[in-house]
């Protein structure tokens, strides 16, 4: 397995102190190679969640390592200066809902982060239109997200969380609020997508749909992960 | 890089505008306010231009005639003319009252002047139609705001007047429209009592029996006589001739006369610093007043449309945004609604600014003033709605 993609050994997270401490994460491990993607899957309350947002540096582990790509971003306290820079540059966010920014139409909603970073406002949207072809909304792009269907909007938001290329993508029930044929495609995308721009990507899902089209998923449990294979059926 | 707040408004600009115009109409009240204080100072100026005089010479000690009642004798024009430096001396009387016109009653400053031609100080400088008084009685020239007419007859207490000229911006320090009639006249309306208390005063003195002595009955008609005129006036009004400086003539009156004599700078500070000062107070409070409402209407509006988009704010975060776009966004906002509102407020009162009953002057320093004071007031009110904004936590958008 190539050292890009995510790494996190003994990744430990607290809430609190003293008698209310609640330890979420107890020495986290796991790997994903780029171009993978991966179930992370587990009961409520296990730390799904807190794992996801420990990846996503916006809350500060309490021990251990972590890796995105070929930067240690964590190691017993972060290696980042610009948490904010970080999380635009390196890694691509996909939610349950799709949280698109209601007063963009499609195109800017994609070219935002380009744009934030500083790209240039065409050469912003010429990315974000290249992906929004690649997932197939490339005719609705001078639409509002208000006047797309769900299965449209979710694609949208992976094209978000892909614009920048991220080495990482961290996606958080993506498929939750879709039928089940929805549900595939999104999954299907994420994995062409993992593989076209070598991504790593892990996906916390309760989803019984979509569990079955893992190669690999992370089981956790009282803050702890056990790695298993997943029967890799691929997507119909 | 777009403009997030932009595309917002553009977005909800529904919203923008109606809350836009809703501040718009406050802040037209606002500079409207700020107009009538305007007005008021200009009235007063207006007043003291048109009277044409250089000086104001009233009873000792007081600040008349607009200020205070003051009554000095008519002859004391005469005694003034002799002094040097002194071109012209006028009597003059003011007198708020009610003026009628048929069934109907207009507020007016009436005021006698004296005789003489155009220019004696006193006399409306200008007329927009007809003629100045030319007989010693009856004969009246009104300002336009009072609504009377060429022609119209005019009840002044007893007597009847005909509009003979019509003048503009003649107003009284408290806005009143002014009628001018002859010295004699006023002096007359001034004075005039009802018949009964004419009577009654003659029986008095009938009954007095030092006026009324057997065989002196001349004595009596004059006593009487006396009792019904006035010989009173309000103030002379005093040019000063060229070569003169009014201060040291106004000086020379005091010292002299044992008449209190002020020239038009402090004529001006008694109008502006005593007369309209507790009015413009009145108004300060309300524009102070007026702007915290405007403040607190602004955070209240900012803060809304800012909670309305936590979520979006939270997402925003977590991919990446820095605080200084979400805080520009939010502030942008706040000043576009403001710039909206002034627009909205300085057409409304563009036009309802001559609507009003009292003049009311809209200075382009209390719009510049005024749009100033909304772009910081709005700057300040988006704080809230910034602070909230920039304490959203970017892991809400990942959820539980
Ligand atoms: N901010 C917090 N403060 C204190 N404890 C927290 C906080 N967030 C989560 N926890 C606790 O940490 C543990 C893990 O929570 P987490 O949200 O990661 O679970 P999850 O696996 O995402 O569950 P679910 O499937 O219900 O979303 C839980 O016991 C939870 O109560
Ligand atoms: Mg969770």
């Amino acid at each position: 397995m190539s050292v890009n993609g995510i790494q996190v050994e003994g990744l430990r997270k607290r809430y609190g102190e003293g008698d209310t401490a609640v330890d979420a994460l107890k020495g986290v491990d796991m790997q994903v190679a780029p171009g993978e993607v991966v179930g992370l899957i587990g009961p409520s309350g296990s730390g799904k969640s807190t794992l996801l947002k420990c990846l996503g540096a916006v809350i500060d582990p309490t021990a251990g390592r972590m890796v995105l790509g070929d930067e240690v971003i964590y190691d017993g306290g972060w290696k980042v200066r610009d948490l904010r820079a970080l999380r635009r540059d390196k890694i691509g966010f996909v939610f349950q809902a799709p949280y698109l920014i209601p007063f963009l139409d499609v195109l800017d909603n994609v070219a935002l982060l380009p744009m934030l970073a500083g790209v240039p406002n065409d050469e912003a949207r010429a990315v974000a239109l290249e992906l929004l072809t690649a997932l197939d909304v490339q005719h609705r792009f001078r639409a509002m997200p208000s006047q797309l269907s769900g299965g449209e909007q979710q694609r949208v938001s992976i094209a978000r969380g892909l614009v920048n290329r991220p080495p990482v993508i961290l996606a958080d029930e993506p498929t939750a609020p879709l039928d089940s044929e929805r549900a595939m495609a999104v999954i299907r995308i994420l994995n062409d997508m993992a593989q076209k721009y070598e991504t790593a990507v892990i996906v916390v899902t309760h989803d019984e749909k979509i569990i079955p089209t893992f190669k690999r998923i992370y089981h956790i449990r009282d803050g702890v992960t056990h790695e298993e294979r997943g029967e890799g059926r691929g997507f119909a | 890089m777009i403009s997030l707040a932009g595309r917002d408004i553009a977005h909800s600009w529904g919203k923008f505008v109606f809350t836009g115009i809703g501040l718009g109409l406050l802040l037209g009240v606002t500079l409207t306010m700020a107009g009538v204080y305007r007005g008021m100072v200009d009235d007063g100026k207006a007043l003291l231009d048109n009277s044409g005089a250089d000086l104001w010479v009233v009873q000792k000690e007081t600040l008349g005639p607009y200020a205070e009642s003051s009554s000095l004798n008519d002859d004391v024009y005469r005694g003034l003319l002799a002094m040097p430096g002194i071109a012209r001396a006028a009597n003059v009387t003011y007198l708020t009252m009610q003026v009628r016109k048929d069934d109907r009653d207009v507020r007016a400053m009436v005021v006698g002047i004296a005789p003489g031609e155009p220019g004696t100080p006193g006399w409306p400088p200008y007329l927009v139609s007809g003629r100045q008084i030319t007989r010693s009685h009856y004969e009246a020239v009104a300002d336009v705001a009072s609504g009377f007419k060429l022609g119209d007859r005019l009840k002044i207490r007893r007597n009847q007047y005909i509009v003979v000229g019509l003048t503009r911006r003649m107003v009284s320090s408290s806005g009143d429209p002014m009628v001018f009639i002859p010295l004699k006249d006023a002096q007359e309306a001034q004075f005039l009592k009802d018949n009964d208390a004419i009577w009654r005063s003659r029986r008095r003195t009938e009954a007095n029996p030092d006026f009324n002595r057997p065989g002196a009955s001349d004595l009596l008609d004059a006593v009487i006589a006396s009792q019904s005129t006035n010989a009173f006036v309000n103030a002379v009004l005093v040019t000063v001739k060229p070569g003169y400086a009014p201060d040291e003539v106004a000086a020379s009156i005091r010292r002299w006369k044992r008449f209190s004599a002020y020239t038009r700078p402090q004529m001006e500070g008694i109008l502006i610093g005593k007369l309209i000062a507790t009015s413009a107070k009145q108004i300060g409070m309300f524009l102070v007043i007026l702007a915290i409402v405007s403040a607190a209407i602004v955070a209240f509006i900012i803060y809304t449309l800012t909670m309305d988009k936590i979520r979006e704010i939270a997402v925003l975060k977590l991919i990446g945004t820095r605080n200084r776009t979400i805080a520009a966004m939010i502030m942008q906002q706040a000043l576009a609604l403001g710039a909206i509102g002034f627009a909205v407020g300085r057409i409304t009162a563009t036009y309802t600014a001559p609507r009003f009953p009292k003049y009311v002057l809209l200075v382009p320093l209390d719009s510049i003033i005024g749009f100033f004071a909304v772009m910081v007031i709005c700057a300040l009110a988006s704080l809230i709605a910034i602070r909230m904004a920039l304490q959203v936590d970017p892991a809400e958008a990942i959820g539980g």
